[in-house]
């Protein structure tokens, strides 16, 4: 007889959840329940350990042997999250909550600007003219197919998402073209989709058949 | 003041950022630096928020014994057993020789993330498996041509990317069976979508950010 | 009679489970057999809902469930061709001299573990192999544990056990370090000041591997496997973008669309696409893994998929043709 207390908590549970397929039921709700409290849990703990503790702690209290100086500052950091915290005592206090929360949309807001204005959309654009020229430069049809392909979409995706034109005559044809372009993005993200799902699955499958059942090596 | 030390922090954190990009030299490096470590520590709080807000709610639910409220006591039992062990393993995994982490395998805490947390988060991803598969029986319909287009791309990608996908078009020459289709659709088709829905969050992400930045967009600072 | 079929089954499978202890394999012939079967259930269904009797999703679940169930048991091999995104990054890696070093970024969790780890099995082997160096880090928390279980993997390979890779010359594991892309921004001026130890608190100085390794100057390629934020798309838009290192990526088939156009571009070097992408690399790098063997059971499920959404299809033009239909 074979039993390993863990791998038996894991196959009821993940059983609990697969239940539901087949209705709502008391074993669902238990270990939806069991989920919410462990996940919360996880990430209360994790975030202790890894930013108050790694971060703040031993960057306030260095190791004497490390040769680093204290940074104090790292208590405006603590200060901030403290605040933060401000938000549980309901709208009378919870003000004092946007000052972090004007740290942290700002300072994602900087560094977000940059980094998506760079990659995300210089980039990209450099890439649509500059492949285009290039297949233009060194004409092969299939280069020319495709590179047309690619800066014709691009382009009419682009003029679909303009909304402060209306879409009629010639730009609501690009823009229709851009539709379809869309179209043929969306579906290949559901097929995308589907295969991740269904992996996910197979790793469960595989877990409950091989680990639990042994009936696959 | 009550808005405006706001709209200062905003200000000063987002221009930090900006310009470190460009001058990545003292003293701007040495701002990055201390407002990484800053908004490292900040968003511990905010998810301990999250958290902290969920057990008063739960709380709140036991005490006033509203419906289903025995699934709020699992909710604070899963919790508290969580923290608890997390905390313990590492305390002493801090003052152990040699010292180890919390989530080194062999802890109670890696105990109960291999056995309770993994399983039941991705057996909650996995279901969506089951509700695409119905979702598309029952809803999914070439109703007009875009829907069409959708459905064929669709189709192309989930068949072309297994290899039951070249064994029922090996009949095909080989640029038109089902893995060249399905690559094809993914570089350039694909592509090229993602490609104009990239600009246009990027453009629509530098606006926004720089209207955060400067004051002008205050929503983030409602309620 | 509706509550006892579960009980029953439970009964089953906790028998099962308690007393079994041999592996269950169908013959090709019943392979077949099951597949047929499989088949005209599926006719069935069509049948059925070409009449307007739509079936209940509890059966659409069943089939998803047997078509992902029975392959495991099933004896077919089919041939796999390796994409030109992946063959695209093959080729990068296998550019690389021997003796190079490799940061492998390893940012996921176990739940995205069955689409990415075959995908790092099959890296760390093939590094081994070829004599590249690995240097492993983690945005993720678990991920560093992640590549251990690679390491593992790979030294219970009796070629590379021969070689027998050392931790700290060969390669490191520098764990988990907070912070998102705040990171890879600070890896760009000093590798040191965002990984002062490794995973087992070695002080960074101290491992062979890491003398003069100060920032992404001294990398050779970035090789990085993602299920998310932070992933494939702030290392392109900081190590490519702002620091020039080549990143390599594996990505879950939720996120791969998504990061195509950076591999269009040109700012990504490859792209491995979820489970079909891990096999793809597993054939390309020569390392049998466990992609291919779950491959099998997600072409039934995507065949199914598919058939639903045909049968669903047919259903309606069927209907729609007979409310067209002009009355006799």
């Amino acid at each position: 007889m074979q039993f390993d207390i863990g791998i038996w908590i894991a196959a009821l549970l993940t059983l609990g959840i697969i239940s539901f397929l087949y209705k709502d039921n008391v074993i669902y709700k238990v270990s939806e329940a069991i989920f919410v409290g462990v996940s919360a849990g996880f990430w209360f703990i994790s975030l202790f350990w890894d930013n108050i503790y790694r971060k703040f702690w031993v960057g306030v209290f260095p190791d004497p042997t490390s040769g680093k100086e204290p940074q104090y500052i790292l208590f405006g950091g603590v200060l901030l999250g403290v605040l933060m915290l401000s938000r549980l005592f309901g709208n009378k206090a919870g003000w004092i909550s946007r000052w972090p929360l004007a740290f942290i949309v700002g300072a994602t807001a900087g560094l977000k600007m940059i980094t998506f204005l760079a990659s995300n959309a210089v980039a990209q654009i450099n890439a649509t003219v500059g492949n285009f020229v290039a297949a233009v430069a060194a004409p092969t049809f299939a280069g020319l197919v495709t590179a047309s392909t690619v800066t014709i979409g691009t382009f009419c995706g682009l003029v679909y998402f303009f909304f402060s034109k209306e879409h009629k005559g010639w730009f609501g044809g690009l823009a229709q073209v851009g539709t379809w372009v869309l179209m043929i993005t969306f579906g290949a993200s559901f097929g995308y989709t589907v295969m991740s799902r269904m992996s996910l699955l197979l790793g469960r499958i595989d877990f409950l058949l091989s680990d639990w059942l042994h009936l696959i090596k | 003041m009550k808005r405006e030390i706001p709209l200062i922090i905003t200000f000063v954190a987002g221009c930090v950022f900006v310009i470190q990009y460009f001058i990545p030299h003292w003293p701007f490096n040495e701002f990055e630096q201390v407002f990484t470590d800053w908004f490292s520590i900040v968003q511990a709080f905010a998810i301990w928020l999250g958290a902290l807000s969920l057990l008063k709610f739960s709380m709140l639910k036991i005490q006033r014994r509203q419906k289903d409220w025995y699934m709020s006591v699992i909710i604070i039992v899963g919790f508290a057993v969580m923290v608890a062990y997390g905390a313990y393993d590492g305390f002493v995994g801090m003052n152990a020789n040699p010292a180890y982490s919390f989530r080194d395998p062999g802890t109670h805490f890696d105990w109960l993330y291999q056995n309770i947390y993994t399983p039941l988060t991705s057996t909650m991803f996995a279901l969506l498996a089951f509700f695409v598969a119905s979702a598309s029986y029952r809803a999914f319909r070439a109703r007009n041509f875009q829907a069409t287009l959708l459905l064929i791309a669709g189709i192309l990608v989930m068949i072309g990317r297994v290899p039951v996908g070249d064994l029922i078009t090996q009949f095909l020459p080989e640029s038109y069976r089902a893995a060249n289709l399905a690559d094809w659709i993914m570089n350039p088709l694909n592509a090229t979508g993602q490609r104009a829905i990239m600009i246009g969050i990027a453009l629509g992400t530098v606006s926004t950010s720089l209207r955060i930045i400067l004051g002008i967009e205050r929503s983030h600072l409602e309620g | 009679m509706k509550k006892i079929v579960p009980v029953i089954v439970l009964a089953l499978l906790f028998a099962i489970a308690l007393f079994n202890d041999s592996a269950l394999e169908l013959s090709p012939t019943w392979s077949w057999v099951v597949t047929i079967l499989l088949g005209l259930a599926m006719v069935v269904v069509l049948i059925l809902s070409m009449t307007g009797k739509m079936i209940e999703r509890r059966i659409v679940f069943l089939f998803v469930g047997i078509s992902l169930v029975l392959p495991f048991f099933m004896n077919f091999t089919m041939p796999l061709n390796v994409s030109p995104v992946v063959q695209t990054l093959y080729d990068a890696l296998n550019k690389l001299p021997k003796g190079s070093k490799v940061l492998a970024s390893f940012d996921y969790d176990p739940p995205s573990a069955p689409e990415l780890q075959p995908m790092a099995d099959a890296f760390v082997k093939w590094a081994f192999r070829n004599d590249i160096k690995v240097i492993i880090v983690g945005l993720w928390p678990q991920g560093p544990l992640q590549a251990n279980l690679s390491v593992e993997a790979a030294m219970a390979d009796p070629e590379i056990a021969a070689k027998n890779p050392k931790y700290g010359v060969d390669y490191v594991n520098l764990g988990f370090q907070t912070g998102n892309e705040f990171v890879i921004q600070g890896m760009g001026t000093s590798f040191r000041a965002k990984f002062p130890t490794d995973l087992y608190n070695t002080p960074y100085d101290s491992i062979p591997l890491m003398r003069g390794v100060e920032n992404f100057s001294n990398i050779d390629f970035v090789m990085n496997l993602s299920s998310g934020y932070p992933g494939t798309v702030e290392w392109v838009q900081i190590a490519v973008d702002r620091f020039g290192v080549p990143v390599g990526a594996g990505n879950t088939a939720v996120q791969a669309p998504q990061v195509y156009p950076y591999v269009e571009s040109g700012q990504l070097t490859g792209l491995l696409g979820g489970m079909s992408g891990a096999a793809e690399f597993e054939k390309a790098t020569g390392e049998a893994g466990q992609a291919n063997t779950f491959l099998l059971s997600q072409s039934f499920a995507h065949l199914v998929v598919v058939g639903f959404i045909l049968i669903g299809n047919v259903a309606l033009f069927i209907g729609q043709n007979r409310r067209r239909a002009p009355l006799v």
